[in-house]
C-alpha cells in the first residue's frame, strides 16, 4: 500500500478535530493557544499535500503554508503577551475563572 | 509593475512607521493624532484620485484596484480618522504607548483596505490577520482586568475562527488547484452542477469559509465573543470594531461569493438560502438579547449582531438574484456606509458622556439632555438612524436593502426583518427616554475636546445628509457594485 493524498488528508482532518476539541475544552489558556497551533498545522499538512498531488507544477500550497507559519508566530506572540497581562492582574489563566463580564 | 496603484496603502504604512518614530522624540503627544489624521487624509486623496478609473490588477492578480475596493478604502479611511479624532480625550488618560495606539489603529485600517483589495486567498488571509492582530492588541490596551479579558477572548476565538477559515481555504485550493478567485470561478464552472455535488470537499470548504468570515462580521452562530469584547475594550476601539471589522468582513465576503462562487446560479442560490436563514436568526437573537441590557456598550454589542443580520439580508438577495444583477451588493454597500456613520456617531457621543460620568450604565445617562443638549441630540439622531426611522440614513438603507430582497422573492425574510426593527426600537428608544425625560444626577456640563466635536458634527450631519442626498450615494454604490454583474 502506498501513501497517497487520502492518507495526508485523513491525518490533517484528525489533527484539526483534535485541535478544535482541545481549543473548546481545555482549562488553561496556554493549552488553548497550543491547540490552535495544532489546527493551523493540520491546515499546513493539507495545503502541502494538495500542492504535491493536485497542483504539483505550482508552489502555491507551500507558499501558503509558509505564510501561515509566519502569521501564526505573530499571533502566538500577541497571545502569550495578553495571557501574561491577564496573569499579572488576576493570578490565573483558567478561562472559567476569567468571567468578570458574564451575566 | 504599477506601484503607484498601491499609493494609498504605501502612504498609510509610512504613516504608521512615522507615528512610531515620532513617538520617540515628540514631547507633545497630541502631535501623534494630528500626524495620523494627515496620513489618513493623504491616503484618501490618492484613493479619490483613482476613483472611476477602469479596474486594474497588480502583483500577478493578487490585488485588484477597482471601484468596489476604492469605495471600501474610503470607508475604512473615514472610519479610522473619526475613531482617532474621537479618541483624543480618551488617550490623554494613557501615560505611555500613545504612539503605538495610533500606529496600530492605522495598521489595522491598512489591513482592512488590503482585505477589500485582495483577490487571492493567501493575500486575503494575510491582510485579515494584519487587521485582526492589531485589533487584538488594541482591545487590551487599558490596564484594567476587563480590557485584558476582552482582548484574550477576542484573540482565542479569533484565532480559532481563522484556523477554521484556513481549513476552508485549503479545501477550496485542493479541489480547484488555485488560490486565485477568478481561476476558482473558472474551475467551479467547468466542474458543473454534477461535478460540485460529487465534490463534498468543495462544499465543506465553502461552508468553512462562511463560518470563518461569519465570525468577523458577528453573524449568528459565531457571535458569542461580541458582547464581552465590546464591553471590555476601550470605547473608541469598540466603535472601530463594530464598524471597521464588520465592513471589512463584508468586503471580503462580497468579493469571494460574487466572483468565485457566484457563477453557477444554483450554487449561489444554495449559499444565498444559508445566508437568509442565518440573517433571520441573527436579527432575532441580537435584538431580543439587547432588550434586558443595562450596559450601553454591551447593548451595542447585541445591536451590532442584529445589524449584521440586516446586512445579511443583502447577502441572501445577492445569492438568489439572477446572473448579472447586483442589487444585493449595492444595497450592502449603502447599508454599511449608513451603519458606519450612525454607529460611529452614537459611539462618539457615548465616549464623551462616559468619559465624564465614568460609567457605562444606561441609567447613568439620565437627564443628559439638560446637562449637554447637543450631545444628547446627536446621540438621539444616531439612535433614530439605527432603528431605521426617517429622517435618518438608516431609513433609506433599510428601505433599500429590504426592497432588494423583496424583488428577489425573499418576502418572508423582510417580514421578519421589519418585525425585528420594531423590537429594536424598544431598546434604542429606552436610551433616548432616559436622556430626555430622566432627572440629571448633577448639573455639571459634559466637556469635550474640539476634535471630538468635529467628529460628532461630521457624523450627525452625515446621518441626515445620507437621508436627504441618498440618491447620488446610492448611484455611487451601484457603480461600485456593477463590476460583479459582468
Amino acid at each position: 500500500m502506498s501513501v497517497g493524498l487520502e492518507h495526508y488528508l485523513v491525518l490533517s482532518a484528525v489533527l484539526f478535530a483534535i485541535g478544535l476539541y482541545g481549543a473548546l475544552s481545555k482549562r488553561n489558556t496556554i493549552a488553548i493557544l497550543l491547540c490552535i497551533e495544532i489546527m493551523l498545522n493540520a491546515v499546513n499538512i493539507a495545503l502541502v499535500a494538495f500542492s504535491r498531488y493536485v497542483a504539483p507544477e505550482m508552489l502555491t500550497g507551500h507558499v501558503f503554508a509558509i505564510f501561515i507559519m509566519a502569521v501564526a508566530a505573530a499571533e502566538a506572540a500577541v497571545g502569550l503577551a495578553i495571557i501574561m497581562a491577564i496573569y499579572r492582574r488576576k493570578g490565573t489563566v483558567d478561562p472559567t475563572d476569567i468571567d468578570s463580564m458574564k451575566r | 509593475m504599477n506601484l503607484d496603484l498601491l499609493a494609498p496603502e504605501i502612504s498609510l504604512a509610512a504613516t504608521a512607521v512615522a507615528v512610531i518614530l515620532l513617538d520617540l522624540f515628540a514631547q507633545r503627544k497630541g502631535l501623534l493624532a494630528i500626524v495620523s489624521v494627515i496620513g489618513l487624509a493623504v491616503s484618501a486623496g490618492f484613493t479619490i484620485a483613482m476613483y472611476g478609473d477602469p479596474s486594474r490588477t497588480i502583483f500577478n492578480n493578487t490585488l485588484a484596484v477597482d471601484n468596489f475596493a476604492l469605495f471600501f478604502k474610503l470607508l475604512f479611511l473615514g472610519i479610522a480618522a473619526l475613531v482617532i479624532l474621537s479618541s483624543v480625550d480618551y488617550v490623554s488618560k494613557f501615560t505611555r504607548f500613545r504612539g503605538e495606539y495610533h500606529a496600530l489603529l492605522v495598521l489595522s485600517a491598512l489591513g482592512m483596505m488590503l482585505m477589500a483589495t485582495a483577490t487571492e486567498l493567501i493575500t486575503i488571509y494575510v491582510s485579515l490577520e494584519l487587521a485582526s492582530i492589531s485589533l487584538y492588541v488594541l482591545a487590551g490596551f487599558l490596564k484594567d482586568p476587563k480590557s485584558s479579558e476582552s482582548s484574550m477572548k477576542y484573540l482565542l476565538l479569533g484565532a480559532t475562527a481563522s484556523a477554521v477559515l484556513l481549513y476552508g481555504m485549503a479545501l477550496v485550493f485542493g479541489t480547484t488547484g488555485t488560490t486565485q478567485l477568478g481561476e476558482i470561478a473558472q474551475q467551479v464552472q467547468t466542474l458543473g452542477v454534477q461535478g460540485v455535488i460529487d465534490n463534498p470537499a468543495l462544499i465543506l470548504g465553502i461552508v468553512l469559509l462562511i463560518a470563518g468570515f461569519g465570525f468577523k462580521i458577528a453573524a449568528v452562530p459565531f457571535q458569542m465573543w461580541v458582547p464581552d469584547v465590546y464591553e471590555g475594550a476601550p470605547t473608541p476601539i469598540t466603535a472601530y470594531l463594530s464598524v471597521g471589522s464588520k465592513a471589512a468582513g463584508f468586503a471580503v465576503i462580497l468579493r469571494i461569493f460574487s466572483t468565485a462562487f457566484g457563477l453557477p446560479n444554483w450554487l449561489s442560490l444554495d449559499w444565498g438560502i444559508v445566508f437568509a436563514v442565518l440573517a433571520a436568526i441573527g436579527m432575532t437573537v441580537g435584538n431580543v438579547s439587547a432588550l434586558p441590557q443595562t450596559n450601553i456598550k454591551r447593548m451595542f454589542g447585541y445591536s451590532s449582531i442584529a445589524q449584521a443580520g440586516y446586512l445579511m439580508v443583502g447577502l441572501a438577495a445577492m445569492g438568489v438574484a439572477s446572473v448579472g444583477e447586483t442589487i444585493g451588493q449595492s444595497t450592502i454597500l449603502f447599508f454599511l456606509l449608513s451603519y458606519a456613520v450612525a454607529n460611529l456617531g452614537a459611539f462618539i457621543a457615548i465616549i464623551a458622556i462616559t468619559n465624564k460620568i465614568d460609567s457605562d450604565l444606561i441609567q447613568d445617562f439620565s437627564g443628559m439632555f439638560k446637562r449637554s443638549p447637543l450631545l444628547a441630540l446627536a446621540l438621539t439622531v444616531c439612535l433614530v438612524s439605527l432603528i431605521g426611522m426617517p429622517p435618518a440614513a438608516g431609513f433609506m438603507a433599510k428601505f433599500y436593502i429590504f426592497s432588494g430582497a423583496v424583488q428577489n422573492e425573499l418576502l418572508w425574510l423582510v417580514i421578519i426583518a421589519v418585525l425585528n426593527s420594531v423590537i429594536s426600537a424598544f431598546y434604542y428608544l429606552r436610551v433616548v427616554k432616559v436622556m430626555w425625560l430622566g432627572e440629571p444626577a448633577s448639573a455639571e456640563k459634559v466637556p469635550s475636546s474640539g476634535a471630538l466635536r468635529v467628529a460628532l458634527t461630521l457624523t450627525s450631519l452625515g446621518v441626515l445628509a445620507l437621508f436627504i442626498f441618498a440618491d447620488p450615494i446610492i448611484k455611487a454604490a451601484e457603480s461600485a457594485a456593477k463590476m460583479f454583474g459582468s
